[in-house]
């Protein structure tokens, strides 16, 4: 399940793979067809950055019929994602709110 | 970055109340939901409970937990785990002459799970923080 972050990063380098995953992201589970209509090159061209996204574990496929169905899987983004920094944002955020709550709180 | 040595956040701050008020805000499920966020948590060892965040698409802003240790009004601490990342968080209270030193200690980050870019070399840094928004969903 894990990545290594070197193929997610060097599949989302390409702006029009990342325009993909980010519409993914946003908009939810998409056909080629659909994807196609939007991003400004020829569906075969879509099909293949989309394996290459799959490859790097960023988006998952579902055949139906004769379509091709792909999410996002946000997951595969983990291993980007600097987490300490995250959190210890968060954090002091919290602690902030806990003081806050404590003063307003009953003794 | 394959090692296995593990890293974490630790926040220290001393507050003007006693312990025995902190713990409350920290252990009482309606008060956790006013400062950290909505649970259905229970200060017992081995149950298991989740934080819920405000879902965004493709997570659904659960995090899960298990309370592992539980000190009344010195040490409480739980698992926390959300989309691949599984960490602990402990906290410490100590009383000091002015209220109460709040220590929180999340831990269990692996080396290869933080700061795996250049930000700024890649011109990445506005992508990513768009990006953790999209996953993370918590402010």
């Amino acid at each position: 399940m894990p990545t290594a972050p070197d193929a997610v990063f060097r599949s989302l380098a390409d702006p029009t793979r990342r325009a993909l995953f980010e519409r993914l992201s946003r908009d939810g589970e998409q056909t080629v067809r659909r994807l196609t209509d939007n991003a400004g090159v020829s569906q075969p061209a879509v099909s293949k950055h989309l394996r290459v996204l799959k490859l790097a574990g960023l988006v998952r496929a579902r055949h139906r019929g004769r379509q091709t169905h792909y999410a996002a899987q946000p997951r595969a983004l983990a291993p980007l994602v600097d987490w300490m920094s995250f959190y210890s944002s968060f954090w002091h955020d919290r602690f902030d709110r806990l003081e806050g709550l404590l003063t307003r709180m009953d003794p | 970055m394959t090692t296995d040595a593990t890293r974490s956040v630790v926040i220290e701050r001393e507050m003007p109340f006693p312990p025995e008020k902190i713990w409350r805000a920290l252990t009482d499920g309606v008060l956790m939901k006013q400062w950290l966020m909505d649970n259905d948590f229970q200060p017992v060892v081995g149950k298991r409970f989740n934080f819920r965040a405000t879902p965004m698409p493709r997570w659904n802003g659960v995090i899960d937990c298990e309370v592992q240790v539980v000190e009344a009004n010195r040490t409480l601490s739980y698992s926390w785990s959300s989309l691949g990342v599984n960490s602990v968080v402990v906290w410490t209270l100590s009383a000091t002459t002015g209220g109460t030193m709040v220590r929180m200690e999340q831990s269990g980050f692996r080396a290869d799970q933080q700061a795996n870019y250049d930000g700024a070399s890649y011109g990445w840094s506005q992508f990513i923080g768009g990006l953790e928004r999209i996953i993370a969903g918590l402010r």
